[in-house]
């Protein structure tokens, strides 16, 4: 609302009188959006998303956005939130599970526009056959879209990851877009404690001219400008103009490490570094971790956590160091292709166990007995 | 355009290209410049590569000096021959993914209004038939029924050209096109009366044969889009690499279908547009007036 006062991001992060909210995921992400000066939002709906996008049309009928609309599919809702933030405002949006496959040409094509979308993905299992149940595997398949993917243990990860996707995301030294993903119904669907800003503040405007690429609204020059022009020639300046961007993406997401250092306090957080056996999580199987971690202990076993909260940039250097002296890995994960175990293993150098368990999907909650049983039968092995 | 920003710097008048200085000395932006103009001003299209008796390009080129306001005018495209055009327009222009044209217009024309409240800006989309009437079609019919304030102009030259002359929606029937080894099996989609029925106020088929209808038609489609609602115009624009004739017949091939009626040119007015248009009745250039 034009009443809320505009605060450098330093000090909305940090120096604000926090309270606390007891509110489900879904709730955090209008609590977000509505302290985020967003321009626009576009929605479409899908479980679990929709009831976070009916709330963001609540902000937008009571005056905090300046426009929104239901779009007609996924694919189509990227591309009008990519036309918008081409033309220089703010753009807000989020799906999960199947829309995020319907849409997916769209993501490679955000990052390498270098559009500063911040979409909210809540994930769900993939067709066939069909189902709405919990499942974060569409996350296997986004990795690797340039994108800038955040992940949310609960709806405080959500909340907070949301206001600072928007800071990082525009940086002009980043300026590509950032998905924030939350375990769908876990965190969506699910109260939560969350210390919340108070509602009086918001984020400054988004500044198109600040943008390393050029804002399409022939108010700037150069004139005779496409975006983005093609390099389709088979020629060696083709293929090379072609690389070259695409390692521009990729170095834009790694400059955004330092800000994500900064605003995240680390792409990952480590819990008793020195210990042999070490769990290591992202989304709410973090939560799960966290209380095996603790049974294990009770029990006398010496176990560690990591939390990844960023898988792109992938915090690889820190990952190498966490582990160095680590004797076993175990990785539980809500999808059956166990694409963080894929990851973790990608960048470990020596031989060293790797356990790519337990591994629950279609729709499965996990115990934490699961987690459990794992510790031990390493500690035991 | 804030035009002070486009005019060069004394100290580097000489060195920059000639293409350039062309373009701030004698381009269109804030002139009134149109088709019968066209050899006496720099036009906006800076040569392109597309095959020798091309429809599109002529076309375009057409289009391109009908835009009533190009210096606040931006074009969203879509894959395909037009869009190896498009790096060479001086109207800012987008080309995101094939056939999502309408959708991404429907954005960047919403923020044009958040950004630019006082000001007009024309969205204009520009694509290929395959794009507008078979991928994109869902996109495109949506924006209408949206009511979304933009033009849609269709290259139709019935065949997806620039992957090597398949068939596509807008082909006739019966047409032998890759992909179509037997033929067509079904009609032309008449996506001129699906844009009447699906809430486009202003409806126009032409071809490059006839400048001076297309210059009218674009007018109309892009003032309709300012103050009505969404505008659509399909122009026939012949083939001679994949329909496989010689490249100084394009017009002719124009003029001859739509003699013998196998390309009808219509034009649909609604209600409301008309009574707009006539404020203008007499006013020379009315599109102009922004």
């Amino acid at each position: 609302m034009s009443n809320q006062q505009v605060l450098n991001p330093d000090a909305l992060f940090c120096n604000t009188e926090k309270q606390d909210m007891f509110i489900t995921g879904s709730e955090a992400v209008k609590e977000a959006i509505k302290r985020s000066n967003v321009d626009m939002a576009i929605s479409y709906p899908i479980t679990p998303q929709s009831e976070s996008m009916h709330l963001v049309g609540d902000l937008y009928a009571q005056g905090y956005l300046k426009d929104y609309l239901r779009g007609e599919n996924e694919l189509a809702v990227m591309s009008e939130v990519a036309g918008a933030s081409m033309g220089g405002v703010r753009v807000f949006t989020a799906t999960g599970g199947p829309g995020t496959l319907r849409a997916f040409e769209m993501f490679s094509t955000w990052s390498g526009a270098r559009l500063p979308i911040v979409c909210a993905f809540m994930t769900r299992g993939l067709n066939s056959p069909l189902t709405i149940q919990p499942d974060n595997i569409e996350m296997a398949h986004i990795l690797d879209t340039g994108m800038i993917i955040l992940h949310a243990e609960n709806a405080q990860d959500l909340y907070d990851m949301l206001l600072k996707a928007f800071i990082v995301a525009e940086k002009p030294d980043v300026h590509i877009p950032v998905g924030v993903f939350a375990d769908g119904f876990f965190v969506t669907h699910t109260r939560d404690r969350v210390r919340i800003d108070p509602e009086s503040v918001k984020l400054p405007p988004y500044d198109p001219y600040s943008a390393p690429v050029p804002v399409i609204d022939m108010e700037n020059v150069p004139v005779r400008l496409m975006r983005d022009p093609f390099v389709m020639k088979s020629n060696f300046i083709s293929y090379a103009a072609h690389a070259s961007w695409q390692q521009e993406i990729m170095a834009a997401a790694m400059r955004s490490r330092k800000y994500l250092d900064k605003y995240l306090e680390g792409l990952m957080d480590i819990h008793n570094e020195k210990a042999k056996v070490m769990v290591v999580a992202s989304g709410t199987a973090v939560s799960q971790s966290r209380e095996a971690v603790e049974r294990a202990k009770n029990e006398g076993m010496d176990v560690g956590l990591i939390k990844i909260k960023c898988l792109r940039p992938f915090p690889v250097e820190k990952i190498k160091a966490a582990l160095e002296n680590v004797k076993t890995v175990i990785i539980p994960e809500f999808n059956r292709v166990g694409w963080l175990y894929r990851e973790i293993k990608s960048v470990l150098q020596k031989d060293m166990e790797v356990i790519g368990a337990p591994r629950v999907f279609g729709g499965m909650t996990m115990p934490a007995e699961l987690i459990l049983d794992e510790i031990r039968r390493c500690q035991n092995g | 355009m804030v035009k002070r920003i486009f005019k060069m710097c004394p100290e580097f008048e000489d060195v920059m290209p000639e293409e350039y200085k062309q373009l701030v000395e004698d381009g269109p932006y804030g002139r009134e410049k149109g088709v019968t103009d066209l050899g006496s001003f720099k036009e906006l299209i800076e040569e392109h590569p597309l095959c020798a008796g091309c429809g599109l390009a002529l076309s375009l080129r057409l289009i391109i000096a009908s835009i009533p306001v190009p210096e606040d005018t931006i074009i969203v495209g879509s894959t395909g021959c037009s869009s190896l055009l498009f790096p060479q327009v001086a109207i800012q222009n987008i080309h995101s993914i094939f056939g999502n044209q309408n959708a991404v217009a429907t954005g960047l024309k919403r923020a044009m209004k958040l950004r630019f409240p006082d000001k007009t800006k024309d969205v204009v989309v520009i694509a290929g038939d395959g794009a507008t009437a078979d991928i994109g079609l869902g996109m495109v019919m949506q924006s209408w029924f949206r009511r979304e304030h933009i033009t849609t102009i269709m290259l139709d030259n019935e065949a997806y050209a620039n992957t090597g002359g398949q068939e596509s929606g807008m082909s006739y029937e019966k047409k032998v096109l890759n992909m179509a080894p037997t033929g067509k099996k079904f009609p032309k989609i008449c996506l001129p009366e699906v844009a009447r029925e699906a809430g486009c106020d202003y409806v126009a088929t032409v071809s490059p044969g006839k400048p001076k209808r297309v210059q009218n038609a674009v007018r109309q489609a892009v003032l309709t889009a300012r103050e009505v609602g969404p505008s659509y115009i399909q122009i026939y624009s012949p083939c001679p690499t994949n329909y496989k004739f010689k490249s100084n017949q394009t017009n002719a091939v124009a003029k001859e279908r739509e003699k013998e009626g196998t390309y009808r040119m219509v034009e649909y007015v609604s209600d409301k547009a008309r009574d707009y248009f006539k404020q203008f009745k007499g006013e020379e250039k009315h599109a102009k007036c922004n």
